[in-house]
């Protein structure tokens, strides 16, 4: 049997609309104050800016609460 | 620093009243429970938020974790006991349908989760920060204790009642929570090293005579939870709100540590839970209770009944704590001692 390499399985990234992107880790994220590295199975990338834990999530994209 | 805390007291030199009392009894002498017990312990009687009650059922469920000093493991499935402890179930099972709205979606249980609080200051974590110095962070953690010294083992309990996606996302957050193979990286561990960052004394269940019912309730609900397969939505439902519930939370405690002057392994174990379960949170509701409602929708009350029972817990024991505080009055039943600097 020739040694053909096997295809790899593309890496499935989960879009929240409203939250971070979720990508399989372990995972290095490069950003300009150099690189990331997380090596949880998932890792939760913030999109909204809004982190204080960049470039991770930390679910400050939540809304506000409406005041009761 | 050497650890604060009361002489060390055994699990039964201070009952809660008559039913935890007479359960001590068998307990240590290795008698059988009296069909008197199972009465009194699903009598009216018994105030199903109060001490007695969750002092005793916190004492049976340790039979299944790690047991109890001088109780025969073999004693974790005597029919009597087990009598004893359906009935105390009985009795907090049903004074949490009564509190609790149901049925409800899981949309109606989680939407209000997912907000952040329009006071980001306020709560127990505020009033750590407040006075200065780190008294009211050492009684947190002990109130924490009972918990986050088993942190994740009630839930592993779900594992075998799970299949397909809810169970494959279910056991990676667990991993995630046991240390991804790392015994240094164990949350329960990382709670421990909290502890004696703060000054305490990490042992397994050492502070339990001073932990008040309201903060044992809300272990005992995941215990039952987890030991009945009939509630095991309530468990995912219970884990899940946990996860969503606890990256805020562990931002605003790492703010309050750090106000406070509490060193880097206190500040590590809410700064661990502030990333990974911003990602817990995403897991559990797509893949676990989604695959769980894919596989069985009916299951859906049950999922909501766990997250609403969670939140009226910790609300009753945020209630329990600010109002001791806010009295000048310690949230345990017996103050912890002025740490003596080493
Ligand atoms: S996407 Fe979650 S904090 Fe930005
Ligand atoms: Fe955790
Ligand atoms: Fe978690």
């Amino acid at each position: 049997m020739p040694n053909a390499p096997e295809p790899r399985a593309p890496r499935r990234v989960v879009v929240d609309p409203h939250g971070p992107v979720l990508v399989e880790g372990p995972v290095e994220v490069e950003t300009p104050d150099g690189i990331r590295r997380s090596d949880r199975f998932m890792v939760a990338l913030c999109t909204c800016r809004r982190s204080r834990t960049l470039p991770w999530c930390d679910t400050s994209h939540r809304p506000r609460e409406r005041r009761r | 620093m050497s650890a604060v805390g009361p002489a060390e007291a055994a699990w039964y030199a201070e009952p809660r009243g008559e039913v935890s009392a007479a359960l001590a009894d068998c307990l240590r002498h290795g008698r059988e429970a009296p069909a008197g017990l199972v009465r009194a312990a699903g009598g009216a009687g018994v105030d199903p938020w109060g001490d007695d009650l969750h002092f005793a059922l916190y004492l049976l469920y340790e039979l299944h974790y790690r047991g109890l000093d001088g109780v025969s493991d073999d004693r974790e499935w005597d029919p009597g006991l087990l009598r004893v402890r359906a009935a105390l179930e009985g009795r907090f099972l049903d004074a949490l349908r009564e509190a609790v709205p149901s049925p409800r979606t899981v949309e109606e249980s989680f939407g209000p989760l997912l907000t952040t609080p329009a006071d980001r200051a306020g709560g127990v974590s505020g009033s750590i920060a407040e006075t200065g110095g780190l008294w009211r962070a050492r009684e947190y953690a002990v109130l924490r204790s009972p918990y986050h010294l088993k942190e994740a083992d009630p839930h592993a309990w779900a594992i075998p009642r799970l299949t397909g996606r809810a169970k494959a996302a279910f056991v990676a957050i667990e991993y995630d929570e046991f240390g991804a193979g790392r015994a240094e990286a164990v949350h329960a561990r990382l709670f421990a090293d909290l502890m004696e960052d703060l000054g305490l004394d990490a042992g397994y269940n050492r502070y339990l005579p001073a932990v008040p019912a309201a903060a044992l309730a809300t272990v005992n609900l995941m215990s039952l939870f987890g030991l009945h397969r009939a509630w095991r939505a309530a468990l995912v439902g219970h884990f899940a709100c946990v996860e969503t519930t606890s990256s805020p939370g562990s931002a605003r405690m790492v703010d309050a540590l750090t106000a406070c002057g509490a060193g880097p392994a206190a500040i590590r174990f809410y700064a661990e839970h502030v990333t990974a379960d911003a990602v817990h949170e995403q897991v559990v509701r797509r893949e676990v209770i989604g695959g769980l409602l894919e596989d069985d929708p009916a299951l859906e009350p049950r999922i909501a009944f766990g997250c609403d029972a969670t939140v009226l817990l910790e609300d009753r024991l945020a209630d329990h704590i600010l109002t001791a505080w806010t009295n000048g009055r310690s949230a345990l039943r017996h103050p912890l001692p002025q740490p003596v600097a080493a």
